[in-house]
């Protein structure tokens, strides 16, 4: 038998780095949420922060923060609409738009793929400054469009200054959402399909295709194929590209900050912004620390309940 | 995984049709022309914000604001750039040291998280040992945890490391050392956990052989499965460049100096609130100039991300 390798040693240079640069830090953080850590206590020579016990896990519970119409609850509730409905839009877009690009026949199938592909390629941060500049309400592409679009209908172009960002109050009645969060979505939506789609497209190029000749002889309507056929088969594919999708959206801190900056006060607050504000801008770091302890279990949460509906689904039978 | 339940039901329908080769049956003009309309309405949708931006950033009157949507403006010109070029933002800092320290930074953690995360992936993919298991479980806890939420220790943390020599003054908080640090402290346990995926694919039998021809455990790391990881590493340390090139806040955290600045903090003064008077002209030729040099090796590359991210990323 020949010597084996300690795989220790493999593991040292690893594991020295994540100590003290991973590790160490988030133990400091967990002590450093039960104290008041805050600008005083960062220089060099200052005097210890005062332990505080549960005093900031409670405070994020039941105050605002100093941060105005912020409540943990709705942030979080937010949160995981956003990070939901988002997903279902992008799975079902981009599956529907793998199916077609994936007829047999079609034209510029490969110019088509080239520009499907742009979304996923270029910097998040980019996309969002631009669309953030794209719904401005006086001088963006999206009312100038619309107006162009408005006009062929007779409409005035005045009619179209929506304000996009910053307009309060709720445009569908009864359903607490603001047009930024639908600006955030339409942002969102551009960004998101096509990952989706890549997906779905691989999936589906490996479904044989003896299989949709088989169900033409038994007569099987086009419907019909997609849902006993295609669906099922791409199934596996998409559940995991589905969660995937879901924790980065989820924590989509880039395109919320530079898009609606959380706004209108605060609607569009995601549980990333408000920690990197806790931090940046208030700078109350014992405060942001029991805030990213709360996010950890929010996600540990999240990834659990996606782990089980991962689960769930591997022993779906056909 | 379901995927042998489908195969299987595949194989078994496979057989019992013994279908023809498929004719690829022709799609009738009609619901040509129908699926057209959608897959070009649907591209234009794509097109439409990189067009208006490239139109943007040739437009030579400098405008403050557009006033109308126009492919090329009349007498497009490349000045914008220019101007980016020498001072993009009021800063007087030039583009090219935002993109060093862009470059520096991204090339740096980019590299180091892959060295040391390749020997690590290693050991978890092909060695059984003692708290192999906690410790995966661990890397997974951490890459859980977004960058954001370990910023409150790693900016009080990094912010104690200070050096006053004489009339030097270090704060390894307010340098690219420190970012680099802080980024390096996510990026490490990507690394390790999409290496891993990407290792769990390169099949054992080869460094098996390499055993059986004489090589010791360590020489068939070195000279079988390492070349083999080289696209793997590549891809990993890609995506490892692509996010800390537009990393923001921890930088934006961090830094205070404007010589120190990176790229994404100088697009943030571009837009942020004290940057009423930069023309979107100049923003869009500053946004292109930095999407477009990771965006081209992004595409040269995806084929092999979205496979990566659908074995490493996902399947964990």
């Amino acid at each position: 038998m020949r010597k084996k390798i300690n795989p220790y040693l493999y593991l040292i240079p690893a594991l020295l780095v994540m100590g003290v640069i991973t590790f160490y830090p988030m133990g400091f953080q967990l002590w450093m949420s039960f104290t008041n850590y805050g600008i005083r206590n960062l220089r060099f020579d200052a005097p210890p922060p005062d332990w505080v016990g549960l005093a900031n896990y409670v405070r994020i519970l039941t105050t605002n923060l100093g941060l105005g119409n912020f409540s943990f609850w709705r942030v979080l509730g937010f949160n995981l609409f956003w990070a939901f409905s988002n997903v279902i839009i992008h799975v079902t877009l981009g599956i529907m738009i793998a199916v077609v690009l994936n007829t047999a026949g079609l034209w510029f199938k490969r110019i088509y793929r080239v520009i499907y592909i742009l979304p996923i390629v270029i910097p998040q941060i980019i996309v969002a400054n631009v669309f953030r500049n794209m719904f401005d309400p006086d001088w963006g592409a999206i009312n100038q469009g619309l107006a162009l679009i408005g006009s062929l209908f007779g409409l005035s172009p005045d009619l179209f200054h929506i304000r996009w960002i910053a307009q309060l109050g709720y445009p569908i009645s009864g359903i607490p959402l603001t047009l930024s969060y639908f600006a955030l979505l339409i942002t969102n939506i551009w960004l998101g399909w096509p990952f989706m789609t890549i997906v779905a497209t691989g999936a589906l190029q490996s479904i044989p295709h003896e299989l949709y000749g088989a169900a033409d002889i038994d007569g099987a309507s086009g419907l019909q194929k997609f849902w006993r056929i295609t669906l099922p088969l791409i199934r596996p594919a998409m559940v995991p590209a589905a969660v995937y999708g879901l924790v980065v959206t989820f924590n989509l801190f880039t395109l919320i900050y530079f898009l609606s900056g959380g706004g209108p006060l605060r609607e569009t607050e995601i549980l990333l912004t408000v920690a990197f504000r806790l931090v940046n801008e208030q700078r109350l770091y014992g405060l942001a620390a029991a805030f990213s302890v709360y996010i950890f279990f929010v996600l540990l949460g999240l990834t659990l309940l996606t782990n089980y509906i991962t689960r769930a689904t591997e022993s779906y039978e056909i | 995984m379901s995927d042998n339940s489908s195969t299987s039901f595949v194989t078994r329908l496979a057989k019992r049709f013994k279908a023809k080769p498929s004719s690829s049956r022709r799609l009738g003009l009609g619901p040509q022309l129908l699926l057209q309309l959608i897959m070009f309405t649907i591209a234009a949708s794509v097109m439409y914000p990189l067009l208006w931006v490239i139109s943007l950033s040739l437009d030579p009157r400098n405008i403050l604001r557009p006033t109308e949507l126009r492919l090329i403006p009349p007498g497009a010109t490349l000045e914008n750039y220019r101007q980016v070029f020498i001072q993009p933002t009021p800063n007087p800092v030039s583009l090219s040291e935002l993109a060093l320290n862009s470059f520096s930074l991204s090339i740096g953690t980019a590299i180091v998280s892959v060295l040391i995360g390749v020997f690590a992936a290693y050991a978890f993919s092909r060695r059984r040992f003692a708290g192999r298991q906690a410790l995966m479980i661990s890397v997974l806890a951490v890459l859980m945890l977004p960058a954001i939420a370990t910023l409150p220790a790693l900016f009080v943390l990094l912010n104690r490391v200070q050096i006053s020599i004489g009339e030097i003054q270090f704060n390894l908080r307010n340098s690219l050392w420190g970012v680099s640090l802080a980024v390096l402290s996510g990026l490490l346990p990507f690394a390790i956990w999409n290496l891993k995926g990407y290792l769990d694919t390169i099949p054992k039998d080869l460094e098996e052989a390499a055993l059986i021809d004489g090589c010791t455990r360590n020489q068939a790391f070195f000279r079988v499965t390492l070349p083999l990881a080289v696209p793997a590493l590549a891809v990993t340390g890609f995506l490892g460049f692509m996010a800390t090139w537009s990393e923001f806040a921890i930088s934006w955290q961090f830094l205070t100096n404007p010589k120190d600045f990176t790229l994404a903090m100088g697009l943030y003064n571009m837009v942020g609130q004290f940057a009423g008077s930069v023309s979107w002209s100049r923003f869009s030729a500053m946004a292109i100039l930095f999407a477009l040099p990771v965006s081209v090796v992004y595409l040269y590359l995806q084929k092999y991300i979205v496979s990566g991210l659908a074995i490493g990323g996902v399947k964990g």
